[in-house]
């Protein structure tokens, strides 16, 4: 039994109450991922529902400013809910459907993964409880409305640092109290086994797509994927696909907050060491008595102090680079897009749209970037416009 | 010499839970010669950590309390080998991996065994993970204690045929913390498991009263009681010594 590892990362740190639970899910999901019935309505709901396939865009006006490769934008932004969180919401609540469960339970940081659950729980006619960060609430206020609308109850978590950890350890507390009715529909590729595979291969749709949509436009693989990473669901589902093609760079941002030499980050490639945590063994920002740090960033989806083990495993092979993009750099690259390509991304995905304005100019005019631009920068649009100290009247 | 045996041969056990460092370190070991003196036959002693995910609230702010005034595995480990030197009560840690993994395992266990820890109790080690620290533990004669919950059926067996030390068996779905009610079948948990093992059940999460230990020490082999004294030590702190003690010994007596 590999207790899905990946490397030496991942595993099934958990409770015991709850290893009938993963066992039920690996299981379950073994039995549905190659059930033509299952693919067909998932593939569906892709289709009719979120709004897929996405659009890969070429960002031309940012290309030619910018002065190097060519740039395309995944736009996950604009799927239905504005990120990619519904690939993998969709996948999970249609097996919880299958395996009899009523109830589904999340916990979300920015909010985006919190409305996609409550959204589909809505269609699917599911319970839904939402458990995010008071932290979180506050600046993600919108969200938390959203989900309230779309008939979710959303339980504000005041433990800890108020944020997504803490959001995380609330809702396994909530699953091993409820556990025969309920299912956890784990918004990363983090968390026991089976969570890694199960969200990397909802999310890995991404990565699929845009492969077929570059060789259709461009006749050939891209050189670079850049994608933010916290947990990393969307980095995961950009790279999967690309893994085997060694020519292609994968590049993960990291939320380096502050600086990520500064005490206020959450750049756990950059900062954290090898720990055990959240269900599985990977790197954590963490102190010397593997107490887990508080971690920082403006953006509350990527405010997270570990990474998922696949991410873990592929920067210890060096597959995959993690780089440290900081809250500055990040609101430059969301105002940049805004104005450049009137687009508005998501502050996590701006982390990566700030990395490919750093690599674009580096490389030649006939290599191909492709950044994910994971959600919509709506939601954010009120914190940063308190980032940059402007006056709203709401 | 592990001395975890001592604490069965007394009767049915009573283990109480403290965190260490609650309301500090001063308080703990006067704590852990109170509880000594008056019934207890071993103590768990939590070392807090920032996330602790099977606490329900009234454990998860006795971390916070014991974090905030600046405990430290280290100085845990000091004050253990302090209080050896006045009681030889068999004492436990409970703590989650990542304090283990994170201070270092190796030095962690060789540390356990100088202190005179007999075991070593980490709710997020579930069968499937055992090997993570099973040499060390083996190494410096700690026992790791393996869990069984409500939910784990057909998994009983399989988990205590490799149990050591003692099984810990939970009562009730859910996270610790007081529960007026508790309805599991835990009678046939213990059987299923006693069925291929000899060591000791006991039975932890949702007891405080008298009534629910005597009860669950009819059928195991002892009781585990931990938010039941946190929230005495909550209400009192470093006053708590008096109250602290009159409890464990009405729960020892209770279950005699």
């Amino acid at each position: 039994m590999n207790n899905g590892r990946f490397g030496i990362h991942g595993g099934q740190y958990i409770p015991e109450t709850l290893m009938n639970a993963v066992i039920e899910l690996e299981q379950a999901y073994n039995k549905y991922k190659n059930d033509p019935d299952f693919i067909a309505e998932l593939d569906d709901l892709y289709r009719n529902y979120a709004g897929r396939p996405s659009l890969l865009y070429y960002a031309e006006k940012m290309t030619k400013n910018l002065g190097g490769a060519k740039i395309y934008l995944k736009r996950e932004d604009l799927n239905h809910t504005g990120s990619h969180k519904i690939n993998n919401v969709l996948g999970q609540i249609l097996l919880a459907k299958r395996m009899g469960k009523t109830r589904v339970i999340a916990e979300t940081g920015a909010g985006q993964h919190g409305v996609a659950t409550a959204t589909v729980a809505a269609l699917m006619g599911m319970e839904c409880e939402i458990f995010m960060g008071m932290v979180d609430c506050e600046r993600q206020a919108l969200n938390v409305y959203r989900m309230k609308l779309l008939g979710a109850k959303v339980h504000p978590v005041t433990s800890g640092t108020m944020t997504l950890k803490d959001a995380v350890n609330e809702t396994m507390r909530e699953w091993t109290s409820h556990i025969e009715n309920t299912h956890y529909v784990l918004g990363s590729v983090m968390g026991p086994h089976p969570f890694p595979t199960i969200v990397r291969d909802f999310q890995s749709v991404i990565s699929r797509e845009i492969k077929a949509q570059l060789m259709e436009r461009e006749h050939k693989l891209p050189d670079a994927v850049v994608a933010c990473v916290g947990g990393g669901s969307n980095a995961m589902g950009a790279f999967y696909e690309f893994i085997k093609d060694e020519s292609v760079k994968l590049i993960g941002c990291e939320a380096a907050g502050k600086g990520a030499d500064t005490e206020q980050n959450a750049a756990t490639i950059a900062n954290g060491r090898l720990g055990i945590f959240h269900g599985m063994k990977s790197y954590f920002c963490q102190d010397k008595n593997g107490q887990i740090a508080p971690v920082y960033s403006i953006s509350a989806g990527l405010d997270y102090p570990g990474i998922g083990p696949e991410h873990a495993n592929l920067h210890d092979t060096g597959r995959a680079q993690y780089v440290p993009i900081t809250d500055d750099e990040a609101v430059e690259a969301f105002e940049y897009l805004s104005r450049t390509e009137g687009i508005i991304p998501a502050i996590e995905s701006s982390h990566a749209v700030a990395y490919a304005m750093k690599l674009a100019p580096k490389m030649s005019k006939d290599e191909i970037i492709v950044v994910n631009l994971s959600g919509r920068g709506d939601k954010d649009v009120a914190a940063i416009a308190r980032y940059k100290g402007e006056n709203l009247y709401e | 010499m592990n001395n975890l045996k001592k604490a069965f041969e007394n009767g049915k056990a009573f283990i109480p839970f403290i965190t260490a460092g609650d309301p500090d370190l001063e308080t703990t070991e006067k704590l852990i010669y109170a509880m000594a003196e008056n019934g207890a036959d071993l103590i768990e002693l939590g070392i807090p950590f920032s996330d602790p995910v099977a606490e329900g609230d009234t454990i998860q702010k006795a971390d916070m309390r014991a974090l905030s005034a600046g405990t430290t595995t280290d100085k845990i480990f000091g004050l253990v080998l302090k209080a050896r030197e006045k009681c030889d009560v068999p004492i436990a840690f409970m703590t989650y991996a990542n304090v283990v993994f994170g201070y270092g395992a190796d030095i962690f266990f060789e540390k356990c065994k100088k202190c005179g820890i007999c075991a070593l109790i980490l709710p997020d080690i579930p069968f499937e993970e055992k090997n993570e620290f099973a040499i060390q533990a083996k190494n410096n004669d700690v026992k790791l204690i393996s869990f069984i919950a409500p939910t784990s059926h057909e998994r009983i067996k399989m988990i205590s045929k490799s149990a050591e030390g003692f099984i810990y068996c939970v009562s009730s779905l859910g996270v610790t913390g007081v529960r007026s009610n508790i309805t599991t079948d835990i009678n046939s948990m213990i059987k299923l498991a006693k069925s291929v093992t000899d060591i000791p059940c006991c039975v932890g999460f949702g007891i405080s009263t008298p009534e629910q230990a005597k009860e669950i020490s009819s059928y195991s082999d002892g009781v585990i009681v931990g938010s039941a004294i946190v929230k005495i030590i909550e209400k009192y702190g470093t006053d708590s010594i008096k109250y602290v003690s009159e409890y464990v010994k009405e729960m020892k007596e209770s279950i005699k």
